[in-house]
């Protein structure tokens, strides 16, 4: 319970699964606003480029990569023989997780 | 002679945490704490024990906020880097009176998971041939040595947050009995620990096999229950 | 919820995570080089206009979302806000509708 891996793992995965579920209807709509034409589509792009925008895109980023990397460990618990290594599952998850939220800040 | 700082909790859902000074010893316990300040100190205080070995798992405790076997625990290993014990009832589960946890609802799951073998053959017919390598009998045997401690349930961050939820050492003996194949009740037995109580509310915390003292992984007998199930309520059976 | 209907879910829930593992390292990997030096809506639009399999794509993946992103919801709203009783079925339903028809829109509105 208190402070171990797993369940570290495990809250990481569902709390950047209710922010990526709270992100995207927002997602969703901003780009069917693409439907109404170019220019509406343009300036909706520019408030992107707001710093707080794109310090929450990076975040949304992580969380996507955080709960790939989250279900990635949880599939593997369920459906591989069962090693003793698993901890490093979590680990090789968050590793995989700032790895790719890096490349997307960097490009940024 | 040094002395240890001791916090217990006294009450019952309500109550308060009560201090103690205890002479600390070389190689002490914490159920040798605890014995101490029985005797020693305020007799009113309730607690359960019985083997003192590690073999009955009575003892079970909140020790620094994890759930232990307090005559396995060595209050070295227990303070780390405190310099305080402190001392409370195993969580999730109702307390009776200080230390003493109402065990009921543990094996009351226990029974709802159905964990308890069924057999068909009698005393006239032949043993049952059980290959002790083969792959479901190993299985089996890395999950069997479960005592009924609640260590694991009391561990449970789903057991705290969901009141139905059957818990890791239910859900384990299930499946060692789900392996076995002497029993007969296999998919009535699926069919009880499938479900929003069941393993699929497993999150794979893993705080169960964590803390487990005798170092079973209750989840991966549940991850094995959750592939059983895929086998027993698809593709149109049952 | 019975065993064979969770059951139903959990698989559900384990495909469609499969599915949205391609579509997320595709997509991320396809947005971290569309992004360098900037982004505009016509370079979006040039991109992805008229380019069925990018259609494809994206309405598998909008779908594969509006099976997994429900699923996933329903025991954090069980566990963490004790909402356990047909009306969350009902929400959740909702939700995977909600995602499909915007999802959609918005994949139709950069590919048409």
């Amino acid at each position: 319970m208190i402070g171990h891996t797993g369940t570290w793992a495990a809250l990481v995965h569902r709390v950047s699964g209710i922010l990526l579920v709270l992100f995207l209807p927002g997602h969703f709509i901003a780009l069917g606003s693409a439907l109404e034409g170019a220019d509406h589509f343009d300036s909706f792009l520019v408030w992107t480029q707001q710093p707080l925008v794109k310090f929450a895109e990076w975040g949304i980023v992580l969380s996507l990569a955080a709960h790939l990397g989250g279900g990635l460990r949880v599939m593997a618990l369920e459906f591989l023989p069962w090693r003793d290594w698993q901890k490093g599952l979590a680990a090789a998850a968050a590793a995989a997780a700032i790895a790719v939220s890096l490349a997307f800040a960097l490009a940024l | 002679m040094n002395k240890l700082n001791v916090r217990v909790w006294r009450g019952g859902a309500e109550g308060a945490f009560q201090a103690f000074e205890v002479p600390r010893r070389e190689s002490q316990t914490v159920l040798d704490v605890v014995t101490h300040i029985q005797r020693a100190l305020d007799a009113t205080l309730a607690y359960r024990f019985a083997c003192r070995v590690g073999m009955c798992g009575s003892c079970a405790m909140t020790v620094n906020g994890v759930a232990r076997w307090t005559c396995r625990t060595h209050v070295d290993v227990a303070l780390k880097n405190e310099n305080q014990l402190t001392i409370g009832p195993l969580r999730n589960l109702p307390v009776i009176r200080d230390l003493v946890t109402d065990m009921r609802e543990f094996f009351d799951k226990w029974a709802r998971a159905k964990g308890s073998f069924e057999g068909k053959q009698t005393r006239r017919d032949d043993f049952a041939k059980i290959r002790p390598q083969s792959e479901d009998r190993r299985q089996i045997d890395a999950a069997i040595e479960c005592i009924g401690c609640a260590v694991c349930y009391a561990s449970c961050d789903v057991v705290a947050w969901n009141p139905d939820y059957l818990g890791p050492a239910a859900l384990n003996r299930a499946w060692t009995l789900i392996k076995d194949a002497r029993d007969q009740k296999k998919t009535e037995r699926l069919r009880a620990v499938a479900g929003d109580a069941g393993c699929h509310s497993c999150h794979t915390h893993m705080s169960c096999t964590e803390r487990c003292p005798k170092h079973l992984s209750p989840t991966a007998g549940i991850a094995g229950l959750k592939r059983e199930a895929i086998f027993a309520f698809t593709g149109g059976s049952s | 919820m019975n065993a064979r209907a969770q059951t139903y879910m959990w698989v559900a829930q384990r495909a469609s995570a499969a599915v949205l593992a391609l579509c997320v390292v595709v997509h991320l990997a396809t947005m971290i080089y569309a992004i360098r030096g900037g982004l505009s809506a016509a370079e979006i639009l040039a991109r992805t206009r008229g380019n069925v399999a990018w259609l494809a794509f994206y309405a598998v993946f909008v779908l594969a979302v509006a099976v997994h992103a429900p699923i996933g919801l329903r025991p954090v709203l069980g566990e963490w806000l004790r909402w356990r009783d047909a009306s969350r079925d009902g929400f959740l339903a909702a939700l995977a509708i909600l995602l499909t028809v915007f999802g959609m829109r918005a994949v139709l509105g950069v590919f048409l």
